[in-house]
């Protein structure tokens, strides 16, 4: 389910953030959200009521569907976070106190 | 605190327009924007896209450019990456931004905050790999990213033929339309008829013509008439299921995207307590304006889509109106002919617009859709639910929100609110300004407790 770029990644670019300890390059101009999704991450998170998976539904920062944990702060909305060399981007997995307390954004 | 001319909340057509016109003449303004840089929604990235983009995305799209030129000599002071999280009566401003928070305050305040895309419940619209096609084509715009796969865009309305058109023009074939536009709506359109063909309705009509042409004769496949739309996941893809007069099919597609036209985005007006009126024609909210763009409460202004649906251009035009306004009760001079020339072309622009309107009117399901389907989707609450709490005597949405929680999760009820009125409105068979409305109370945007204990006053 993955994205193509019209304007592919240059060779130089060494740009990259991490999700979930994994390193992604992204392109000048893109957001958290963009970032992923070009990488073929379609779950952002999961619910806090059922844990049902979800990701980005409307990417102009109104749904909140997006939300990730970056650099240990949560709830954070991806697709309106510019994306930085280095960030360390989390999903978050059911309720905000669970993931705390099984020490994955600390 | 200084004390602006004009605060103006909003860098999209509107926005900018209202801007550079007041900066233009004198006043001292400040635009606020979540975004890096101006264009809102429709001219997202407009400083910054590549030529071939560019190309991909049209002229329309183009036309922002000299717009965004014209805000930045203007001298208007721009605060991108700015939240405006609380608006007071009165004029004081609230914003955040990586700094932290601040107070600003102006004496007029014009809202400029747009459109967001009107929900559309059905069966699987929260799967992951699910998304808007305004949300889609955003990633376009911002990223430069195109699905990859076969994509299967459902709806209807402008957005809906205009976004497989880019999706043509950037070489990607595999796309596969679901229109849910009701046939019957173009037999009875001749009502409307006369006036979308006077004033600039004619450029409109002539556009939506020829999106239309280069998708047949690309030979897209289109299913028209579809009803009963439900998506599911299949391996590491979708499949959506929809019925043409009762005849079922199924696709196989690695995306799906959902649209079904854009709506006034209320939250500041309603927050201030500004006067909503629902308008049937574009079956949503819109705040009360009179001729000179005002609402209701004193020295407040709203532009462009925020007001009522109308496109880039005329939200343009009422940027520009509601700053001549503003510049007349500043005691600043005008040209009075600009006034008349920008009321004309608004006037002009909005010719095509009923027509739409009765074209595009959504089915009444996706105001109050099925039992199973989710409602509220920060809370996961589904519609059968709601309606089982209004049947057992919940008077409207705020009720439904402290029994049931809908519209308390983290969009704040952007997403709900129109279902939760539609709801209230089926169940008790109420017309829909009378169902009630969430009631909306900042911070409309994030803040952080943090942000709250750093801010020292100023």
């Amino acid at each position: 389910m993955a994205f193509i770029r019209l304007d592919p990644l240059p060779c130089e670019s060494s740009a990259e953030l991490f999700f979930e300890d994994r390193p992604m390059r992204f392109a000048q101009g893109d957001t958290v959200a963009g970032a992923l999704l070009a990488a073929g991450i379609d779950t952002f998170r999961q619910t806090p009521v059922t844990g049902a998976e979800r990701g980005p539904w409307c990417l102009m920062g109104v749904c909140f569907e997006c939300l990730v944990s970056i650099d240990g702060v949560e709830n954070q909305r991806a697709c309106m976070t510019p994306a930085r060399p280095g960030m360390q981007v989390r999903r978050q997995t059911g309720s905000r106190h669970d993931a705390a307390a099984a020490g994955g954004d600390a | 605190m200084s004390l602006w001319d004009a605060i103006v909340i909003g860098a999209g057509p509107a926005g900018m327009g209202g801007a550079a016109v007041l900066a233009e003449h004198g006043a001292s303004v400040l635009l606020v924007d979540e975004a890096p840089g101006p264009g809102g929604q429709i001219w997202r990235g407009i400083e910054t896209v590549p030529d071939g983009r560019a190309r991909i995305l049209g002229p329309d799209y183009m036309a922002g450019r000299p717009e965004a030129a014209r805000l930045r000599a203007s001298g208007a002071v721009l605060a991108f990456g700015t939240r405006a999280w609380r608006v007071e009566p009165h004029g004081t401003v609230w914003l955040g931004d990586a700094t932290g928070l601040r107070a600003e305050r102006a004496r007029h305040v014009l809202i400029a905050t747009g459109a967001m895309e009107r929900p559309v419940p059905v069966p699987g619209w929260t799967l992951p790999g699910v998304t808007t096609i305004g949300g889609l084509q955003i990633l376009l715009k911002r990223e430069g990213l195109l699905p990859a796969g076969p994509l299967a865009l459902i709806g209807s309305g402008p957005l809906f033929y205009l976004y497989a058109a880019q999706c043509l023009a950037a070489g990607k074939r595999d796309i596969i339309l679901v229109d849910t536009g009701k046939r019957t709506a173009l037999l009875t359109a001749w009502r409307h008829a006369a006036r979308a063909l006077a004033g600039r309705g004619p450029s409109y009509l002539a556009k939506g013509i020829g999106l239309l042409r280069q998708l047949r004769r690309a030979g897209v496949p289109v299913h028209s008439g579809a009803q009963g739309v439900e998506i599911e996941r299949a391996g590491d893809g979708l499949t959506v299921h929809f019925h043409i007069r009762g005849a079922w099919r199924s696709l196989s597609v690695s995306r799906a995207a959902l649209h079904e036209g854009v709506i006034p985005e209320t939250h500041l007006p309603r927050s201030l307590g500004c006067r909503m009126e629902w308008s049937a024609a574009a079956a949503a909210f819109h705040p009360v304006r009179d001729s000179d763009l005002r609402v209701s409460q004193p020295d407040f202004y709203v532009a462009g889509d925020a007001g009522g649906i109308g496109g880039a251009k005329v939200a343009l035009l009422e940027g520009q109106l509601a700053a001549i306004s503003i510049l007349e009760s500043l005691g600043r001079q005008v040209d009075p002919l600009l006034a008349t020339a920008t009321r004309r072309e608004r006037r002009a622009h909005l010719a095509a617009r009923p027509l739409l309107e009765h074209i595009y009117r959504p089915r009444p399901e996706l105001l109050a859709p099925a039992d199973e389907i989710i409602a509220c989707r920060c809370e996961e609450v589904r519609c059968g639910e709601i309606r089982a709490s209004l049947a057992a005597g919940c008077a409207g949405p705020n009720q439904l929100k402290a029994f049931l929680r809908c519209g308390m999760g983290p969009c704040q009820g952007r997403t709900c609110g129109p279902l939760l009125a539609g709801l209230t409105a089926e169940m008790r068979a109420l017309p829909m300004e009378d169902a009630g409305w969430l009631s909306i109370r900042s911070p409309l945007r994030p803040v952080s407790v943090g942000e709250l204990a750093d801010f020292t006053g100023s």
